[in-house]
């Protein structure tokens, strides 16, 4: 197609600068409402500038132009044609108390899958531990568990909690930001088709399994549960969630849904990563303020019967909001 | 891998009206240099926090210390987020940069996928230094990492605001292949716009050029619009093959000066050939 650059140009440049602001307009505010005839005009405008596309991609001595206008009607194109719904107002309430806990069960399979392999390395780590007890030092590089249980307890109860203090809240932050970190890292390895995923899942078992162990071999398994339960209640669940984001993740990948392609199986999980991404998170803000303010004070200070009823409860807690929340009550009495 | 002739990748999108368009794929390099800009950002509101929660230790050391943990790190998860969610894909180092992130299929970006390409980094940074991701945007066809993989999205480049000045497009001399409109017009037809314009650079850049290297040159340029379009002898043989490439270039950019407005307020810096 032959066509005069110049008389073109300045033909059409008007609409392509009204076209400019409009999108411009939009982009600013999301929530901006044309009326009939404003969208009227930018569908006008787009096919015009489209039109123009077209015509001017045979025409031999307009690259820059070609390019503008591919970039302005790359932008108006994602305007018009977006179907999925980005006006939804975002309300807190109803996505914890209904999405995530839905989310969650939606993938069910992926978080039993994450259970079993933390039981796993917690079955490895405790069979290490019985079978060769130096192997402690390997499996469990903390300076902090090195030394033997009974010796830590009786250490953690003569100090009455004091070893914190000044320092609980800048611990919350640490367990908070570090829990989260490693969370989402679990997550994230779920594009190596999953197998980080599992190493960190495995591994985490493990060290709880063989610290588990040992305080038990050694005695103090009140002491244990007194003092992992009430933040292990909600944590440990946490990072098996991060275990479960990265096992739908890599499910997504692998093709588990045969008849979708690659980009649709991943487009199909990407809310529900974000809405466990969440969850997780939230979960761990919490855990962290336990552990620093609560897990660390046994008796005499705090009875241990106190701790463990209190983590037993979290625990029930967040079992019935995963297990329960966000099902509707059908007219028969029955929910869905 | 689809690459456009300046060797780069493209993203090829068409609307259901079969409209094709083409964007072009940012570099890895200057996807290092935008993320530098970052880091370089997230760096600096680190330590504005750090001043300002210090003034804060004055009243409680353990909250200050605990809000400066707390803060950096939502700066640095959130960083990412929020400047590409508030700019429509752009943070500062890819405004600087020109580089904006896109939905693979030319739609809107959601929250969703913002979120996902930027928690998903930390993987694209094993073992170190982007050496995961940066393999894979290398050998992948839209230059996508693995966190742009799972959120479906593309890293472009913006093209620059062009700018066109139709008054000096004229032709210096008298052009021979006037004579011949029909071969004008399948120029015009035949010839990319990417070709045009480095016929017109050689060109504009020919004093640059030794002798010798300007006649190898200007030979291969005009050998390949020949093979284009294929002209007279009559005409070929009279001019150098220099000429020759300047009358394709004078065919290709010429305006009728009678239908040129007066004032188009658009400038094209092309100079006479």
């Amino acid at each position: 197609m032959i066509l005069d650059l110049q008389q073109f140009i300045a033909t059409e440049r008007p609409r392509w600068d009204e076209l400019e602001s409009l999108l411009a307009k939009i982009e600013e505010d999301p929530d901006l409402r044309l009326t009939l005839d404003q969208t009227r005009r930018f569908h006008y405008l787009y096919d015009r500038a489209a039109s123009d596309l077209l015509r001017i991609s045979t025409f031999a001595s307009s690259p820059e132009i070609l390019r503008y206008l591919e970039a302005l009607v790359a932008r108006a194109y994602g305007e018009i044609h977006e179907t999925r719904d980005a006006r939804r107002r975002f309300l807190f309430w109803h996505w914890f108390s209904q999405q995530l806990p839905q989310t969650f069960r939606r993938h069910l399979m992926a978080f039993w899958c994450s259970l079993a392999l933390t039981i796993l390395g917690a079955t490895f780590g405790a069979g290490m531990l019985y079978l060769n007890p130096d192997a402690k030092e390997t499996l469990l590089p903390f300076s902090h568990l090195q030394v033997k249980p009974s010796e830590r307890v009786a250490r953690e109860e003569q100090d009455e909690g004091e070893r914190l203090n000044g320092k609980k809240a800048r611990f919350a932050g640490f367990l908070m930001t570090h829990n989260i970190r490693v969370s989402l890292f679990t997550l994230a390895l779920g594009m190596t088709y999953g197998v980080g995923t599992v190493v960190v899942l495995f591994y985490n078992g493990v060290i709880l399994g063989a610290v588990s162990f040992d305080y038990i071999q050694d005695g103090q398994a009140r002491f244990l549960v007194g003092w992992l339960l009430p933040h292990g209640s909600i944590e440990i669940p946490s990072v098996m969630i991060a275990g479960q984001a990265g096992l739908v993740l890599a499910s997504a990948l692998i093709g588990s849904r045969k008849r979708m392609t690659l980009l649709d199986r991943l487009a199909a999980v990407r809310d529900d990563l974000v809405t466990l991404i969440g969850g997780f998170s939230l979960l761990l803000v919490w855990a962290g303020l336990v552990e620093a303010f609560f897990s660390q004070y046994h008796e005499p200070v705090l009875p241990y019967g106190v701790k463990i009823g209190f983590g037993l409860l979290e625990l029930v807690l967040l079992c019935g909001f995963l297990g329960f929340g966000g099902r509707k009550a059908r007219p028969g009495g029955a929910s869905s | 891998m689809m690459l456009n002739l300046s060797g780069r990748k493209t993203l090829q999108i068409q609307t259901p009206e079969g409209v094709v368009f083409n964007l072009t794929v940012a570099g890895l390099f200057t996807r290092f240099l935008a993320w530098t800009v970052d880091g370089a950002a997230v760096m600096a509101a680190s330590s504005f926090i750090t001043i300002c929660t210090a003034f804060m230790a004055i009243i409680s050391p353990d909250f200050a210390n605990a809000l400066s943990i707390i803060l950096y790190a939502v700066i640095s998860v959130g960083y990412g987020i929020y400047t590409e969610w508030k700019w429509r894909g752009q943070s500062w180092g890819k405004r600087l940069l020109r580089l904006r992130v896109i939905d693979a299929s030319g739609l809107k970006l959601q929250l969703s996928q913002i979120i996902i390409r930027n928690l998903l980094r930390p993987v694209d940074l094993l073992p170190a230094c982007y050496l995961l991701g940066g393999s894979f945007a290398f050998w992948n066809r839209r230059g996508q990492r693995l966190g742009d993989l799972a959120a479906n999205t593309v890293v472009v480049a913006i093209p620059v605001a062009f700018t066109i000045n139709t008054q000096s497009i004229k032709e210096a001399k008298y052009n021979s292949f006037r004579d011949y409109p029909h071969l004008e017009s399948r120029l015009r037809q035949r010839v990319k716009p990417v070709e045009a314009a480095l016929a017109l650079d050689a060109i504009l850049r020919r004093d640059e050029i030794s002798p010798e290297a300007r006649v190898e040159l200007f030979k291969d340029i005009a050998n390949y619009f020949r093979d284009l379009v294929p002209f007279e002898e009559k005409v070929d043989d009279m001019i150098t093959d220099e000429q020759f490439v300047r009358n394709v270039v004078a065919s290709i950019y010429r305006q009728n000066s009678a239908r040129q407005p007066k004032s188009s307020g658009l400038e094209l810096n092309v100079p006479t050939v």
